[in-house]
């Protein structure tokens, strides 16, 4: 495949940015569209030019590290796929492909297409956690959990983080975020403890960051590469109102 | 708690209370709609307007009503002030703008609620101009009833029947549907209800009421163009 890249170049956090035009040939179908980029790099380093600076890390759609917003798309024209596992089969001969950052206030680019995260460890940080000393391994069974909540838990906790709901927001808004992780802790009997304290110390970190409000426009919800639900919102939106309230 | 905290504390409101705030007045507006949409049926009885006054007279002058009133102006000045301080933070959460535009599948009617909400906005005001100055007795008519009372079933024949009222009201409260169709549902979410059963059920409904509120609203011009006219 013979494609035209238009990729966002920015030296530093403070510097003006600009799209620059690339050509990558003869570009496997199979080939992932990191490794794409990978080629489009090399290919600079031969002509000594400053390659193109983006993150990633597992390339297995577990860590969350890449990001890169496609053609109008977080992640990419796929569904359900995180960009390390996006393939360039997705794509036709000759396509002219638009690669931007995740544009939010609150992940300030460090360098062309990698971005800095760090709001969501402030996030985690203000209360995504479950503050127990740890003694003995417990019974397993020695705790009741519900069948239902534990699969909701699980399903919440499946959120790696990427960012992908704040760049697809048209608010920035990283309520899909904050609620799985409210989500994931609210739901078990472990996390119920502070959970109160847990959700207030989040979503006023999360304001304060500069992210954008929920306008239930749930595009958070059809970018997720892991299929997080808006209702998990609702989850938050009701604890957050519980923990005001009593 | 001092004065100037308070005051603070809730201009500081978060970002989740300001939204439950919005959704309560707005679900507050959404009522009322109805009850208006009600009244407003009248005028199509061939009554000379007997049904319609009757129903404008008691909105005016009952007690219980004039207390809700309170909180209906108080509902539509909150629901507008924190939709645009809402806004105005959402566009500054993005501040440059992405070449490639968005393409990602959204429930549509939600990414305009400040536009369609602004031209709610004008509609309120063209409405408050031409009947509620009216009953209060800011704006003179020469309809009235026994030389007192504004006589509202002929004022509104007298809009209606101005075809270019009638069109922009028509396209006016279209566009008012198109804000309630993700209002209503949004409403439901924002307070924290969403549910594997009930949500697709919400959602079918809001579609249902914000055509109800259309089609019911826009049959009375229509009505006075073609039968009255
Ligand atoms: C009859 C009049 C109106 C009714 C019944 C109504 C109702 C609603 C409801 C129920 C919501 C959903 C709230 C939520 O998601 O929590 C909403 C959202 C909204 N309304 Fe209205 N509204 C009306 C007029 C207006 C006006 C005049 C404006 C003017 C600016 C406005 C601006 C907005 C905005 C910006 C939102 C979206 C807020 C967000 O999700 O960030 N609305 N409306
Ligand atoms: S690189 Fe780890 S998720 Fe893509």
């Amino acid at each position: 495949m013979d494609l035209t890249l238009e990729i966002w170049r920015q030296e530093n956090p403070k510097a003006k940015g600009k799209f620059e035009t690339y050509k990558v040939q003869n570009i496997s179908p199979d080939c992932s569209f990191l490794e794409m980029l990978d080629i489009l790099n090399e290919s600079l380093i031969d002509k000594v030019q400053l390659p193109i600076n983006f993150d990633h890390d597992c390339r297995e759609g577990i860590c969350g590290m890449c990001s890169l917003y496609i053609n109008g798309r977080p992640h990419g024209p796929d569904n359900e796929v995180t960009t390390c596992q996006l393939h360039m089969r997705k794509f036709k001969d000759g396509d002219t492909i638009t690669i931007e950052p995740w544009r939010s206030k609150a992940f300030p680019i460090i360098k062309d297409l990698m971005i800095n995260r760090n709001a969501f460890d402030q996030i985690i940080q203000a209360g995504g956690y479950i503050s127990v000393t740890t003694g003995g391994v417990p019974d397993a069974n020695s705790i009741p959990i519900n069948r239902n909540d534990a699969e909701l838990a699980m399903d919440a906790s499946a959120c790696i983080g990427c960012g992908a709901c704040v760049s697809a927001c048209k608010n920035a808004s990283a309520m899909l975020f904050v609620a799985a992780k409210v989500s994931q802790f609210a739901l078990l009997p472990q996390g119920k403890i502070e959970a109160k304290d847990r959700v207030k110390a989040m979503v006023a970190k999360m304001d304060e960051l500069g992210f954008g409000n929920c306008s239930n426009t749930f595009a958070c919800e059809a970018e997720c590469p892991k299929k997080i639900s808006v209702s998990n919102i609702a989850r938050m939106n009701r604890e957050f109102l519980c923990a005001n309230i009593s | 708690m001092q004065k100037s905290d308070c005051m603070k504390s809730i201009l500081n409101y978060s970002s989740l209370s300001k939204k439950y705030i919005m959704a309560l007045a707005g679900v507050f507006l959404m009522s009322f709609l109805v009850i208006h949409l009600a009244i407003n049926l009248c005028l199509l009885r061939d009554d000379g307007g007997e049904w319609f006054n009757a129903a404008a007279h008691f909105m005016g002058t009952n007690y219980i009503i004039k207390f809700f009133e309170i909180f209906l102006f108080a509902g539509i000045i909150i629901h507008v002030l924190i939709g645009v301080v809402l806004q105005v933070k959402n566009w500054m959460s993005r501040p440059v703008a992405y070449k490639s535009g968005n393409k990602s599948t959204t429930s549509f009617f939600s990414k305009y609620m400040i536009y369609t909400g602004a031209v709610v906005f004008i509609f309120f005001i063209i409405h408050f101009m031409n009947f509620y100055f009216m009953k209060m007795g800011w704006v003179e008519t020469t309809f009235k009833i026994r030389g007192e009372e504004p006589n509202f079933y002929l004022v509104a024949q007298a809009l209606f029947s101005n075809t270019n009222y009638s069109i922009l009201y028509i396209v006016l409260i279209t566009i008012l549907g198109f804000h309630l169709n993700h209002a209503f549902q949004s409403a439901f979410q924002s307070l924290g209800i969403n549910h594997p059963t009930y949500t697709p059920f919400i959602k079918t409904f809001a579609t249902f009421y914000s055509i109800l509120i259309v089609v019911g609203f826009n049959i009375i011009p229509l009505f006075f163009l073609f039968f009255k006219a």
